[in-house]
């Protein structure tokens, strides 16, 4: 049986922060990670925590099946729950095509299904 | 009050039986609103299940629903309400069917006609359980679901709406009030029927195979609503879950058909088999049982000698690469993209909270004791009994999800709208006062993570007076921090807020499932309690819960058996 040994490793997390309404802003957040990690785990992180008020979407955390993360990840659209964490600076903004809720949050629902 | 809607039939909830439900409902007429805390049909356990659905339909052998009515009671360990299991899987064919001519897409075989396929899974007398390849039965079904939605112009659905409180009167549903998150309003909708369908609620322990909505919400609505619940003890914990390396896109829960097909070592940190000391030895078949499996692993944890992230490797290191391939085909190319080649490594396993037997009791039409309240899919008690047998979670979620629409609508035909405003006014003001506590303190994001931990630890697999009873007060010293809990105020999104109204829930099912646990001393089915081990005939009873001013009134009920 092979041992897999996983060496720790620091994300940077460069988070944008506000509503529509406001200026941009980032806030930086260091995650120890481990490898197989991805980006949800390190936002849900900082959820718990550093910052509870940090809003991001997601439901399924493991399974990719919701789609509810999708966001931008160093400037490239993906999902976070299968975006592994790398080794340095990670810049996470939400999508710019989408209404801005706040946070990581864009109104991604289907219209038809909105309140 | 911020919002007003009304419908004939609300339904709380959109996996598999919610979506089921909002379908037969609207086929009879009835005017329906389908809501969910996250996305309609994406959110639940129906979308994350990759396995198998039970059904008797015979494709494969002769088989008849009262061959897998048999399993289904043996697997329950004499606890199983017997008219709800008959309705199971006697309506659980049609459903199959159903779902086969909107184009689900079951497996079948090339040889022999275009048959259905069905595989064997444990606790079945033959192969009788459905899916769709490759490990897609759960997408699969909420597509299909969700497509047949869509073609109802009297089912309006409704994503990103939480439902806090089920408004009574005197006895009587007549519809919720819910958060919207995104804006921080609160929404009053007034129904002739509700459906809950909220599914279960795993995600109350830290190892689960759950997604973040499967709180027990449901279960918490309906004692405060004044309905019943059965059976909160016997919460399903899955012997050899995943636990690492991290695995995204596929179901923690794979290894069990790796495992019951090609046998795989179970090993302690140290690289040793470890089962047979605890009077299970392994001789590379599926020999140890599910209940053994699970004991073994978590007292050699507890003895120190787990794997690195605290559980037991399970190696197919003995089985050549073609062989995996035969069984396994484009599941092991998967698992290769995601770093993991079971030829030259072992994975670490550990048993994971995966289905909530208990649940809102209900009679033959899915009604609860509530007038208008009905539950369908796993939020339901009682047709699993003490342990649910493979494959029944979908069967349930589509069965009862058909019955509960079908009730709901013809109790909503011999209603008029009710006038709910007067009875949802402490509702809203809860959502108001909540709203309002931008105050600094412990987050409830972080309580739950506690509570979360709490339960992994003491009511877990296996159980004991002295972890019950700390976990009881543990619960109830939570429950008095909460109203003080800040949650953030008036932001868009506020998660926190969201989290309050998850951490109050969870509160009030963890102490169900805690007291229920604590009382029945015995040992049987997903019920383990290690100062108690071995079942006892005297317990062949249910334990029903309700609430009322003083607290949690307990009661025993007779198992109803099939005449
Ligand atoms: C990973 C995994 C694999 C599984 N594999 C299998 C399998 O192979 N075979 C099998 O038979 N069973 C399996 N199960 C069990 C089975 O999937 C579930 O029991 C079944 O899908 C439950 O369906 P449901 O509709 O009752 O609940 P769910 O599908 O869980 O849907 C409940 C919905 O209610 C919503 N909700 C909850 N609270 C609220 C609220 N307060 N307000 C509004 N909405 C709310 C949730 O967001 C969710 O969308 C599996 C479960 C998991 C987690
Ligand atoms: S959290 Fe569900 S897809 Fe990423």
């Amino acid at each position: 049986m092979s041992e897999q040994q996983s060496v720790k490793q620091t994300a940077n997390l460069k988070v944008r922060r506000g509503g529509p309404e406001q200026p941009i802003r980032h806030e930086t957040f260091d995650f120890p990670f481990e490898d197989g990690q991805s980006v949800l785990d390190a936002l849900r992180w900082i959820r718990g925590n550093k910052d509870a008020s940090l809003a991001v979407r997601y439901s399924c955390i493991s399974a990719n099946a919701c789609k509810e993360c999708v966001m931008r990840i160093d400037g490239k659209t993906g999902y976070a729950c299968t975006t592994p964490l790398i080794n340095g600076e990670m810049l996470i903004e939400p999508l710019p095509n989408k209404r801005l809720i706040r946070d990581l949050v864009t109104d991604t629902l289907p219209p038809d299904e909105r309140l | 009050m911020d919002q007003y809607l009304e419908a004939d039939v609300l339904i709380i909830g959109a996996g598999g039986a919610g979506m089921y439900g909002a379908i037969s409902a609207a086929k009879a007429g009835a005017t329906v609103i389908l809501l969910d805390k996250s996305i309609v049909g994406r959110s639940g356990a129906t979308i994350m299940a990759q396995m198998t659905v039970a059904v008797a339909i015979g494709e494969e052998e002769p088989d008849d629903w009262r061959f897998h009515l048999k399993d289904t009671i043996t697997a329950g360990r004499g606890l199983v309400n017997e008219p709800l299991a008959q309705i199971l899987c006697e309506d659980a064919p049609a459903r199959i069917w159903e779902m086969d001519e909107w184009g689900v897409g079951w497996a079948r075989s090339t040889a022999g006609g275009n048959r259905i396929t069905q595989a064997h899974a444990p606790g079945h007398d033959r192969n009788r359980c459905v899916y769709v390849d490759f490990l897609s039965t759960g997408p699969a079904s909420s597509r299909t679901l969700r497509n047949q939605v869509r073609k109802f112009d009297n089912i309006r659905r409704i994503s990103d709406l939480t439902v806090t409180d089920i408004v009574v009167e005197d006895g009587v549903a007549k519809g919720a009030v819910a958060l919207h998150l995104e804006t921080g309003q609160s929404v009053t909708i007034a129904a002739k029927a509700t459906i809950i369908a909220t599914g279960g609620l795993t995600s109350m322990y830290n190892r689960n195979s759950a997604s973040a909505n499967m709180g027990g919400d449901g279960f918490a609505l309906g004692l405060r609503a004044g309905a019943e619940l059965i059976d909160m003890e016997f919460v399903q914990f899955f012997p050899i879950g995943h636990l690492a390396p991290r695995l995204i896109g596929m179901d923690p829960i794979m290894w069990d058909p790796f495992r019951y097909k090609l046998g795989g070592r179970l090993l302690n940190g140290e690289g040793e088999e470890f089962t047979q000391n605890y009077g299970a030895a392994e001789d590379g078949k599926y020999v140890v049982t599910r209940d053994m499996a699970t004991y073994a692993i978590v007292k050699e944890v507890e003895a120190g000698r787990g794997s690195p992230h605290g559980g037991a490797w399970l190696s197919f290191e003995h089985i050549p690469e073609a062989d995996l391939r035969d069984a396994f085909g484009p599941v092991i190319d998967r698992l290769a993209k995601v770093g993991i080649d079971l030829t030259k490594m072992a994975i670490e396993v550990y048993p994971i909270a995966h289905y909530h037997m208990g649940g809102l009791r209900v009679d033959d039409s899915l009604s609860t004791n509530v007038t208008n309240l009905f539950a369908a899919g796993e939020a339901v008690g009682g047709a699993n009994g003490a342990n649910r047998l493979s494959g029944n979670a979908i069967t349930e979620a589509f069965v009862f999800g058909e019955r509960a629409g079908c009730s709901a609508a013809a109790a909503a035909k011999e209603n008029a709208m009710p006038d709910i405003h007067a009875a949802a006014q402490p509702c809203l003001e809860i959502i108001t006062e909540a709203g309002s506590r931008d105050s600094d303190g412990p987050s409830p994001t972080a309580a739950i993570a506690e509570l979360q931990k709490l339960l992994q630890q003491d009511v877990g697999p296996f159980r004991t007076d002295e972890g019950l009873t700390r976990a009881v007060a543990a619960i109830s010293k939570m429950q008095a921090e909460l109203p003080q809990m800040p949650t953030g105020g008036a932001i868009a999104f506020n998660q926190q807020l969201g989290d309050w109204f998850g951490l109050r829930n969870m509160l009030a099912v963890a102490e169900t499932v805690a007291t229920a646990a604590l009382a029945r001393t015995e040992s049987r089915g997903a019920h383990q309690r290690e100062d108690y081990p071995g079942l006892d005939e005297d317990w062949t009873y249910n334990q029903i819960i309700r609430v009322d001013d003083d607290g949690l009134k307990f009661s025993r009920g007779e198992v109803r058996l099939r005449p």
